[in-house]
């Protein structure tokens, strides 16, 4: 039973990683490789929100993600436009800019015991002899609630259409007037934004320090490379796969197994079948 | 103001690379000068560094040297398409193999080096293969995931040493051998490479980076070159990883080390990709630079970021590339008529 | 019948998403055939090239090239087997000076076979062949970037590179689109030639004018589905395919055309 109701919970936990990356690549297919610095960051900026500002941390919250907006919007104007459009460039841009972020943090100490965020709730309730704590639940609602938002958003709004639009054929989006910039800026700001959203919500359950960064981000490819990028199913299928296995892998053979479960899930999934385990043809053709 | 003479630059290419770049005629001794010297100086160069250098300087030589050769060795492979963000892969791959033939093995260097230079590139060949297929950024996240995925094997499992790595290996005679066999290497694989790519074989290679179904319509098995690229930058890459693993006399973790990963991109980005001599370029020039921020510990990683990002967006093209065109065209001054 | 069969389709089906872009389309290739296919736009041409070419596999339906069945094998496969293709959208080295695309598919096993382990000589060969197509060897043409050319230039550099594969089946898809009169009228008699000398062609065309002076039969695809097959003469009488050109005004000799 307990194994159930934390693997639910690290796959939730895994879907918010994943969440924010899957949401900017998706819309402009931009593999963003800072999403774990950004995670890590919005932990980061929140801290300081309230340890020098002294905010509460209910008002630091909202900062922060706009914060993390803000520099996902920034990221795009001054490092991205010069190489959009040139995959592999993109990639070592974002990527080197995350490890860049880490790094920095890691070297201005942002690592050891002394970094915590609070929690919000601090009573939990007892589920057939498993007490789960109230931020755990927390997560659970914010997870599933991000995940249902983001399906209205992008299928019923109409800037969820234009991105859309963009994400199935850039140039005819040119054409009818969607600016294929400003919508890519703002996939990046909203991906870093869920990105923030996850790291108040679970960076609370435990450490918060840089290396977390490149956990998360591995986290997040994991998900988005087994459930097949673009479908919301896939998504979540993939995280409870991924969180069930690491859960298992925990408990059965022993816990420093749990980080493996991702890199050789990434490995394999995309060795044997590169489309993704509910990945269509569409994808199939990018991938391959 | 108006009387004021108005000038431009008019740039000429040389006569003698005119129309073919195989056959020339060597018509005067400057003509000589001018094809051999950019092969010759920097060979005379590397030959007679050691012979000034500090023991210390000579460790950065050597160290510039095995990022050249993980630098070229990414330059090839993505001059067949494939990008590689984990060129610590294929040294980690060499390193361990020398390491564990070395220890437990008991081969000495002589051997080992070899052995670990065609082993780990028949290794990373092999890791590799299902995955060729794949195009340019899923490639990258595989490469990306596979050294993190080794380290925590054999972190979990505790075998190759663990976390504590193999020690007390047996280390190069002396620093003269290190230095010049790093030199020799380093020379060796860049002409070697440049030969290579301006061949047929080498046109193969990038055209299937330019459009691989054209490719394959013409009859090409894109995936088996892939592989063969893969192979020889394995090879290339394991080697150094070899040669690092008896320089230090011990290997570890640390052949996983984001530096390893980061540093042969950003000094083919800063150097040029394509040429190899810009990759070879970009090392030299990284290196020594890197050794100033080694006391900055975790900050010079950062460091190296922000001069991938840079090079990235502000110098496509990269330094030789530059270099190489100046060193071709005559520039004048003439005036405006 | 002293000439044997070089390609044999049989009830071959592709469908995209739900779209039938192919259905059940089947004919048979001898020895020096030459076949033209022609149907309006979105008829599945292109589609069928690329299933016999490897490019997309089929869902149904056998392709057999001299007697092997080549469905589902990869393009390269293929290629060397000696099916070589022209793409409606050229696809080269724009990078390469022309004569060094052709490096590529004369570094080919195939070609290596072919030419007994001869190497060291195919910048000549490919020069020869280029001068063949019309760009004369004493010029620069052969040796500019192909992204310089122009677009007449780069069909026949598509061509050339498909021929310099010395295939046995050469399925030219869209060649003469773009095309000026000139350059199509000296690209004729070259085509005619190699069909003369027994190569096997598939002609995909949308200049019937022109088509029909070459070929000995022609295919017409309407909506995925094969409508006639004859000669030029007998295909255009044919109801279905009068019904399919409807509003389009085509004579055999007639100056109309469905362009692209």
């Amino acid at each position: 039973m307990s194994l159930l109701i934390y693997g639910t919970v690290t796959s939730i936990i895994l879907a918010l990683y994943a969440v924010g990356f899957s949401l900017t690549y998706g819309i402009s297919g931009l593999a963003n490789f800072t999403h774990g610095a950004l995670y890590i960051l919005s932990g980061f900026i929140a801290w300081h929100l309230m340890n020098y500002l002294e905010l509460p941390f209910l008002v630091a919250i909202p900062l922060t993600v706009l914060a993390a907006g803000f520099i996902g919007f920034l990221m795009y104007w001054t490092l991205l436009l010069r190489v959009r459009g040139i995959a592999v460039s993109e990639l070592i841009v974002t990527f080197a800019a995350g490890v860049a972020i880490l790094e920095l943090l890691t070297w201005g100490g942002f690592y050891g015991t002394r970094y915590s965020l609070p929690v919000l709730f601090e009573e939990g309730i007892e589920i057939s002899g498993v007490v789960i704590d109230g931020q755990r639940l927390l997560v659970i609602g914010t997870g599933v609630m991000l995940v249902i938002l983001l399906y209205l958003f992008v299928h019923h709004t109409k800037i969820g259409l234009a991105f859309r639009g963009m994400a199935q054929d850039e140039r005819t989006a040119l054409s009818v007037g969607i600016e294929s910039d400003w919508i890519g800026s703002l996939s990046l700001a909203l991906g870093a934004a869920l990105a923030a959203v996850a790291a108040l919500v679970v960076l609370p359950l435990g450490m918060m320090e840089a290396t977390v960064g490149y956990e998360v981000l591995i986290y997040a490819l994991a998900v988005a490379i087994v459930g097949g990028l673009e479908s919301t199913a896939g998504m979540v299928a993939a995280s409870f796969i991924l969180g069930f296995g690491q859960s298992a892998a925990a408990r059965y053979i022993g816990p420093q197994w749990m980080t493996v479960v991702p890199l050789a899930a990434i490995v394999l999934v995309l060795a044997v079948r590169p489309s993704g385990l509910v990945g269509r043809f569409k994808e199939l053709e990018e991938r391959v | 103001m108006t009387s004021q003479v108005q000038l431009r630059k008019r740039r000429l290419d040389r006569g003698i690379k005119a129309r073919t770049d195989s056959v020339f005629v060597i018509a005067a001794p400057n003509d000589l000068i001018y094809v051999l010297a950019p092969r010759v100086v920097p060979i005379l160069f590397l030959m007679l560094l050691p012979l000034l250098l500090s023991g210390y300087e000579g460790k950065i030589l050597v160290h510039a040297c095995v990022i050249g050769l993980l630098a070229m060795s990414w330059d090839l492979l993505a001059s067949c398409g494939l990008f590689s963000l984990g060129q610590s892969l294929f040294f980690g791959v060499g390193a361990y193999l020398a390491g564990t033939m070395n220890k437990y093995g008991g081969a000495p260097i002589w051997l080992t080096l070899p052995l670990a230079t065609i082993g780990g590139g028949v290794l990373s060949a092999a890791l590799l293969a299902p995955v060729v297929r794949l195009r340019g950024v899923y490639f990258a996240m595989v490469t990306l995931m596979l050294p993190l995925l080794f380290r925590k094997l054999i972190e979990a499992w505790g075998i190759l040493g663990g976390t504590h790595g193999i020690s007390s290996l047996s280390v190069f005679p002396s620093d003269w051998v290190a230095e010049y066999l790093a030199i020799i290497a380093f020379l060796g694989v860049l002409f070697g490479l440049r030969k290579l790519i301006e061949s047929d074989y080498g046109l193969v290679l990038k055209a299937i980076r330019d459009d691989d179904r054209a490719v394959m319509s013409a009859g090409i098995n894109i995936y088996s070159r892939k592989v063969q690229a893969l192979f020889l930058a394995g090879a290339i890459a394991s080697f150094a990883g070899a040669f690092m693993t008896h320089h230090f006399g011990f290997v570890g973790f640390s052949v996983f080390a984001w530096d390893y990963a980061i540093l042969p991109v950003a000094a083919t980005t800063l150097g040029g990709p394509g040429a190899f001599a810009g990759a070879a370029l970009g090392s030299m020039i990284l290196l020594p630079l890197s050794e100033f921020l080694r006391a900055m510990g975790g900050l010079r990683i950062a460091i190296y970021c922000c001069i991938l990002i840079a090079c990235v967006i502000t110098l496509p093209e990269g330094l030789f590339s530059f270099l190489e065109r100046k060193y071709h065209q005559f520039e004048t001054v003439v005036e405006v008529k | 019948m002293s000439a044997e069969t070089i390609l044999k389709v049989e009830a071959i089906r592709k469908s995209f998403g739900g779209v039938l872009a192919i259905a059940n389309v089947d004919f048979e290739l001898k020895q020096g055939d030459f076949l033209g296919v022609i149907g309006p736009n979105g008829a599945g041409k292109t589609t069928l090239v690329n299933m016999i070419s490897g490019f997309v596999k089929p869902d149904g339906g056998r392709i057999l090239f001299k007697g092997k069945s080549i469905g589902g094998r990869q393009p390269y496969q293929i290629a060397n087997l000696g099916l070589a293709r022209t793409f409606q959208m050229v696809r080269l080295f724009y990078n390469l000076p022309a004569y060094k695309n052709l490096i590529i598919p004369l570094c080919s096993a195939r070609v290596r076979r072919l030419r007994g382990g001869k190497f060291g000589e195919r910048d000549d060969v490919a020069v020869d062949l280029l001068d063949e197509m019309g760009f004369e060897r004493d010029s620069n043409v052969p040796y500019k970037a192909a992204g310089n050319l122009p677009h007449g230039y780069l069909k026949r550099l598509d061509l050339a590179r498909a021929l310099a594969l010395r295939p046995e089946l050469l399925i030219m898809d869209d060649l003469f689109s773009g095309m000026s009169m000139a350059e199509v009228a000296s690209v004729l008699p070259l085509i005619t030639r190699l069909s003369d000398q027994g190569l096997t062609v598939i002609m995909i065309e949308h200049r019937l004018r022109e088509l029909f002076r070459v070929v000995d039969r022609v295919m017409v695809l309407n909506f995925g589905q094969k409508i006639a097959e004859g000669s030029p003469d007998q295909v255009m009488e044919s109801e279905p395919v009068k019904k399919a050109y409807l509003g389009i005004d085509v004579e055999i000799n007639g100056s109309e055309r469905t362009d692209a």
